[in-house]
């Protein structure tokens, strides 16, 4: 077994990538997500990898770049923030339709403006139905795990399409934590190189990126939906894979003494930590309560939800950005929906927080959770809220 | 061609048959067809070079003929054939 | 009849007789930039990979299922066929040093209209060329945004009516003269950059070749004729561009390491630009004063190329040590020291 190294998280996103043979790395400097940029490049400057480092003028050309480079067969890596994940908007949709298994890290942050360099979910939640592979990750460890799984992932025949790790900025990104790493050796055995479906190559000239009339682009779309549906197969099968070669387990839904809670808390990302701390002082006080934490947004993990949920009288869902103007936050638009055919269907509040690097405390967490409790006894009033903002 | 269910699409759209475009014939645009006078033509390939379907080549005899499937009878070959051996014909 | 028409009258002799780019692509009649791709193909054999920006030729070749292309070919956005290839590059550069592919040199080629190169796509360009990438970047200018129906473009001559520049009561159409994007690229300091027409297609396919044979960033601007937005008659595609270079409007040359060479012998002195507007439905409303502008800045652009062609010399002219071209051996190298 590996020993633990204490390390930032961002540096050890980049080790992690160093670890996974890529051949073509671009990448765009933005903050929080600038020192996986320059480890990497470090890495490749020290001739640790074999791979070419595009240092792009820009988010847009690294995601374009490496589109031409995964088209011939690369394995390809890529990482950003905030405006540059906006920035590349246009073409993550077009990387999915191409199903060219671009691995990317995300440092979350939120999206101007007012411009704000501080962590929430706000770049990230316009990509959702980008047909991107969405993974969060709650801790350093995860980050250097989800990395390497995401490659094996994306490239995975049965899959093809491209896949996200999202990293808190600044509050996963940038602290210092101790993570295993596996040996290179390990790495090999678990991620062999990339067997492409089809590359970009004279022996055997084909055509990437042709359009659709109407008549077939409804038959793309949709079997585009039926590929990343199904991908969730593969994720499990390469989760207990990993399992089993590293010991460490993962799953699209975890919970945190959740069985038998009347109140569940609902979290993705790194904020789940600090709700196990809440959850334990709530239980200490008595109150029927646990933690139910995302870690797969793409494809959404129906079933696996709803098995962590079985029984819960109310469920605390948390956000980390607005959907102006909509029903409820991203998050809490999901699950609402994903319940509404439920004959005992539960009780939810949505809670709005942390946005722009605002703390979210353990405290807050309670209150939260003390808000859910009371939403139990007097029913819904409002389909979110701003969870502490002033006024 | 007979259109795809969603099963049958090919992943990303991609196409693995090099130049099937040459299944669909243009030729059915064309007001006007190009004629050859091979009395006149002296073989310079001048229509070859220029005609943007790439729909001209040459028969047994060297002299140049233009395929009428793709010809949308632009009418480029006539107008630069020095020797002015092709002429435009309205199609019937 | 001149010199370089009858040099082209031997021309299919000495092209390569397959088609990349086959019938059956979807282009309008008597296409200038359909001919201009078929003939950059000829040029270019079966070695490349093409990124292909948004546009017209993308469009017009690539309705899935099918294809025109008999070359690997990849379409993925507008604004991004110089990054693109760039990924292309950097792609096959690693997979060939990893052993993954055959140990065989594959030329990245990017192409683009003149919106997806000197307008939306200008950024990506300018960055493929800075970075060194062993590619080419070929424009097929047609002087306007003429997939989506002939809205101006930075490339729209000064006079036109394009249908966001429209001539109306008090407005003579385009009031802008044609963004320079060769001496944009110049200034990058590539190996090689040179404008073309296919109404010249040896002297067009013969820069394509040498393009692809200099290891390192370069770039042809080809004037692609158009006249469905030109409002032209289709056959006179290849008379239009001829007269596009005998005015003077479009010259034909090429600059290799900071060395200007007009390739196509222009009329001394140059024929009036009315002999190329009156073939053209969009100059058809320009008034004798307008017209009398345009000669006027045709002449001085012409003065400022001689310049450059009499005045200007290579960087190994210049330069004792060619520092310039070692820079590029350098860039080309990458972190194995790896050269061609």
């Amino acid at each position: 077994m590996a020993k633990r190294v204490g390390m930032e998280v961002g540096i050890a996103a980049a080790e992690a990538v160093g670890l996974c043979n890529i051949d073509v790395a671009a990448v765009y400097p933005i903050t929080p997500q600038s020192h996986i940029a320059e480890h990497l490049s470090n890495i490749v400057a020290d001739g640790r990898i074999n791979a070419e480092f595009i240092t792009v003028e820009s988010e847009h050309s690294s995601i374009s770049s490496l589109c031409g480079a995964s088209a011939t067969g690369a394995r390809t890596y890529t990482a950003t923030s905030s405006q540059g994940l906006m920035f590349m908007h246009e073409l993550l949709p077009i990387v999915s339709a191409m199903r060219l298994p671009i691995v990317m890290g995300i440092a979350n942050r939120a999206v101007s403006g007012p411009l704000s360099i501080w962590n929430d979910h706000s770049d990230i939640m316009p990509q959702r139905d980008s047909g991107w592979i969405t993974m969060f990750a709650e801790n350093g460890q995860e980050v250097v795990d989800m990395t390497i799984q995401s490659f094996k992932i994306a490239e995975h025949k049965d899959v093809m399409l491209p896949a996200s790790v999202n990293i808190d900025g600044f509050q996963l990104t940038h602290m210092v934590e101790p993570i295993e790493f596996p040996t290179q050796k390990e790495v090999n055995k678990f991620l062999p190189d990339r067997k492409p479906f089809a590359t970009l190559h004279p022996d055997k000239p084909i055509t990437m990126g042709a359009f659709a009339m109407p008549d077939r682009f409804a038959e793309v779309m949709k079997a585009k939906d039926v590929a990343i549906v199904n991908s969730k197969k593969i994720i499990l099968e390469v989760w207990k894979e990993w399992e089993k070669q590293f010991g460490r387990s993962y799953n699209p839904v975890e919970t945190y003494k959740a069985k038998d809670a009347d109140v569940l808390l609902v979290t993705m990302g790194s904020m789940g930590e600090t709700a196990e701390i809440a959850i334990d002082e709530l239980q200490k006080k008595g109150v029927s309560v646990g933690l139910v934490k995302i870690r797969l947004w793409r494809p959404f993990p129906t079933e696996e939800l709803k098995a962590a949920v079985k029984g819960a009288k109310v469920l605390a869902v948390t956000d980390r950005a607005v959907s102006f103007g909509g029903v409820s936050g991203p998050v809490g638009m999901e699950v609402k929906s994903l319940f509404y055919h439920e004959k005992d269907r539960p009780l939810i509040t949505n809670y709005i927080m942390g946005l722009g690097g605002r703390d979210v405390t353990v405290e807050d967490f309670i209150k939260m959770a003390e808000k859910a409790v009371e939403a139990e006894k007097k029913g819904i009033t409002e389909e979110y809220e701003f969870y502490g903002v002033r006024g | 061609m007979v259109k795809e269910k969603w099963q049958e699409v090919s992943p990303g759209c991609m196409v693995f048959t090099p130049g099937n475009a040459r299944e669909y014939h243009t030729g059915s645009w064309r007001a006007e067809r190009p004629i050859w006078d091979n009395t006149k033509c002296i073989k310079c390939g001048i229509c070859y070079i220029f005609c943007p379907e790439a729909c001209i080549g040459q028969d047994a005899d060297g002299y140049f003929m233009a395929d009428l499937d793709y010809c949308k009878g632009c009418g480029i070959c006539a107008q630069e054939c020095w020797p002015g051996a092709i002429e435009m014909v309205e199609e019937g | 009849m001149n010199i370089v028409e009858n040099f082209d009258l031997f021309a299919p002799r000495l092209v390569d007789k397959k088609e990349y780019f086959t019938s059956g692509h979807r282009s309008c009649q008597g296409c200038g930039e359909a001919l201009a791709v078929r003939l950059m193909c000829k040029a270019l054999g079966e070695d490349v990979v093409i990124s292909c920006a948004t546009g017209c030729m993308e469009i017009v070749s690539s309705m899935y299922p099918a294809t025109a292309w008999e070359v690997p070919w990849i379409h993925v956005a507008f604004e991004n066929a110089a990054a693109v290839g760039a990924g292309v590059e950097a792609g096959l550069k690693a997979l060939r040093r990893k052993g993954r592919i055959p140990d065989r040199y594959i030329k990245s080629v990017a192409m683009a209209g003149d919106g997806g190169t000197a307008d939306i796509g200008l950024q990506a360009l300018s960055g493929a060329m800075e970075r060194g990438h062993d590619m080419l970047f070929v424009c097929f200018d047609n002087e306007a945004y003429m997939n989506t129906g002939m809205q101006r473009s930075s490339q729209t001559p000064f006079g036109a009516s394009a249908t966001t520049s429209p001539a109306g009561k008090v407005s003579y159409g385009q009031k802008t003269w044609k963004k320079n994007v060769p001496e944009i690229m110049v200034a990058h300091n590539i190996p090689y950059v040179a404008t073309a027409c296919p109404s010249y297609p040896l002297d067009f396919m013969r820069k394509v070749e040498k393009a692809k044979n200099i290891k390192g960033p370069t770039y042809i601007h080809c004037l692609s004729v158009c006249p469905t937005g030109w409002r032209s008659a289709s056959n006179t595609t290849i008379k239009v561009g001829r007269l596009a270079v005998e005015t003077g409007i479009f010259p034909l040359y090429e600059v290799e390491n900071g060395k200007y060479r007009i390739t196509v012998d222009m009329p001394e002195p140059l024929r009036p630009v009315e002999d190329y507007l009156k073939l053209q439905g969009r100059f058809r409303h320009l008034k004798s004063v307008e017209i009398e502008m345009m000669q006027e800045r045709v002449d001085l652009e012409h003065r400022k190329l001689m310049n450059k062609v009499n005045n200007l010399q290579s960087w190994e002219e210049l330069e004792e040590e060619g520092a310039i071209l070692e820079v590029w051996e350098s860039v080309l190298a990458g972190s194995e020291g790896y050269i061609e």
